[in-house]
């Protein structure tokens, strides 16, 4: 038997842009275990909730993470709408699709830049961080923040968006959707991106779903299960079937992502049609009482959102469970047998994001 | 104002919440693109000039910060990003939350801003430039200083 040693893996390490330390466990080559530890990002804002007020608090749950800082928002928002029994008007429900979209896809487009600078692909990291400049550009003239949109409250949106700038959005991201697919193409159909992930980190759709993962990972097992399908939002009203595909290795999970780039794209195409006129918010008053579960499909998967309220001004309990932390068991379970230079691969097809996980 | 060497950067994300760590990817990236001046994101701190840090620090990311701290050979200079990294900001009453990157390792520029945007990031590390210009200046002349002291003592020897 080979020898057996133990790798230190972060919590700085130059494809990770957030720290997760992992021990791996090598024989020769190979990763026989991986023992991640986590607490380099606990910061504990479940429990500033005491602290501050449930108005204010959405501006902490947008900075539970950055990446997907408004779909954080929104379910924060929707959950205590519904303790409070709050009817939202339609086209705030509208604007908070479009921009849940939006997300999405600056998400998704950051991840497959990460992604090819893990595998040592210069060119298409910059050229997908190129595309999402694009994307950023739209938010921050319908929102005025590039990553903290800031643009969620509870009982509506703070901003609207008018037609005019509405076909313009369409119309901007179908000319980037051509340029994107350029890039994406590559994705697809280079030789040395499918020898890189082809048949790497397989997790198949039974196992993926015993260890509870969500979202991306999810659907590349062959599982059609997306969170957007509950129809919150503007979702009930939207035409769209969940993004899925056969194999469960890292090349699927990357084509999963590609794919729902040009859908949310779609999406947000359908919903400026469909978008009703009148409000955008409502007035709030009074403190919530009860108790609500909340779920949304962020880029990364399903979040969880569990809100108690007495009654007063502050809430009692607030709890998340974030798509990554559901993640995890599946990449430990990926990287046991796997090759020490598909690592990184592994750990960033499930697109991490360490800040969430740990609050 | 001229750069006579690339500096590197390295950055660590003490307790962001993302919103600043991927501000500074994309302050390297197209459209803001510092890499055009030499400036590239590295991943060892034994080869970096400018430490970017984001985020405030906790418990278990100070060591981390300290420890890449020291493994960065002199001159360095340190750059805070975002108000999370200056002060602790929105998350300043978090119970794991010590403070600013300042609480651990002396800082020189801090980057205000939530999350601070890649116009100021980019500010902030031509205002490092300069005091890593200053410092290096020092250095050399320091050096140049301790290798006289040190021929001094040589000759002082050989005549013994
Ligand atoms: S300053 Fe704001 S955007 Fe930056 S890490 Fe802190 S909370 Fe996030």
């Amino acid at each position: 038997m080979a020898q057996r040693n133990i790798i230190p893996f972060g919590p700085q390490h130059p494809v990770l842009p957030e720290p997760i330390h992992l021990d791996l466990v090598t024989e020769d080559e190979t990763v026989v275990e991986a023992i991640p530890s986590i607490g380099f990002v606990h910061r504990g804002l479940e429990k500033l909730v005491e602290k501050k007020d449930y108005q204010e608090f959405v501006y902490v749950a947008e900075r539970i993470c950055g990446i997907c800082s408004f779909m954080h928002g929104m379910t924060y928002c929707q959950a205590v709408e519904e303790i409070m029994g709050l009817d939202v008007p339609p086209r705030a429900l509208y604007l908070r699709t479009v921009w849940a979209e939006l997300s999405r896809i600056h998400s998704h487009l950051m991840w497959l830049g990460l992604a090819a600078d893990a595998f040592g692909f210069e060119s298409l990291f910059m050229n997908c961080w190129r595309h999402r400049e694009g994307v950023l550009d739209i938010i921050e003239a319908t929102t005025g923040g590039r990553v903290i949109f800031g643009s969620c409250k509870i009982g509506g949106v703070r901003r609207d968006i008018d037609d005019g700038t509405m076909k313009g959005i369409v119309k901007k991201l179908e000319t980037m959707a051509s340029e994107i697919r350029r890039s994406t193409d590559v994705f697809l159909n280079d030789y040395s991106v499918q020898h890189r992930l082809k048949g790497v980190g397989v997790i198949d759709g039974e196992e993926a779903h015993r260890l509870g993962t969500v979202g991306p990972v999810l659907r590349a097992s062959g599982i059609a299960m997306d969170a957007r399908k509950i129809g919150y939002a503007a979702y009930r009203d939207l035409k769209f079937e969940p993004v899925i595909e056969k194999d469960g290795d890292c090349y699927s999970r990357c084509r999963v992502r590609v794919r729902e780039v040009f859908q949310s794209i779609e999406l947000i195409a359908q919903a400026a049609q469909k978008i009703p006129p009148g409000e955008t918010e409502i007035r709030v008053t009074g403190a919530p009482e009860g108790e609500y579960f909340s779920r949304v499909e962020q880029p990364r998967g399903e979040v969880i959102y569990y809100v108690k309220a007495d009654g007063t001004k502050n809430l009692k309990r607030f709890r998340v469970r974030t798509p990554t932390f559901a993640n995890l068991p599946a990449m430990v379970k990926m990287l046991k047998g796997a090759g020490l230079a598909d690592v990184p691969n592994i750990i960033l097809t499930i697109d991490p994001c360490i800040s969430c996980v740990e609050r | 104002m001229f750069l006579r060497k690339s500096p590197w950067i390295i950055h660590y994300d003490a307790t962001s919440c993302n919103g600043c760590d991927i501000e500074v990817v994309a302050s390297l990236t197209p459209l803001y693109d510092l890499e055009r001046f030499g400036i590239i994101n590295m991943g060892n701190p034994k080869h970096a000039d400018i430490f970017v840090v984001t985020g405030s620090v906790n418990p278990s990311s100070s060591a981390v910060v300290r420890n890449i701290y020291d493994q960065m050979p002199n001159p360095k200079v340190v750059v805070a990003v975002g108000i999370c990294a200056t002060s602790g900001g929105i998350f300043r009453e978090c119970y794991n939350v010590l403070g600013g990157i300042d609480k651990v390792i002396p800082v020189d520029v801090y980057v205000p801003g939530c999350a601070a945007r890649p116009e100021s990031i980019i500010d902030g590390i031509v205002k490092a430039l300069d005091i890593l210009e200053q410092r290096s200046r020092e250095f050399k002349k320091l050096r140049v200083e301790s290798q006289r002291q040190e021929k001094k003592l040589r000759r002082y020897r050989l005549n013994d």
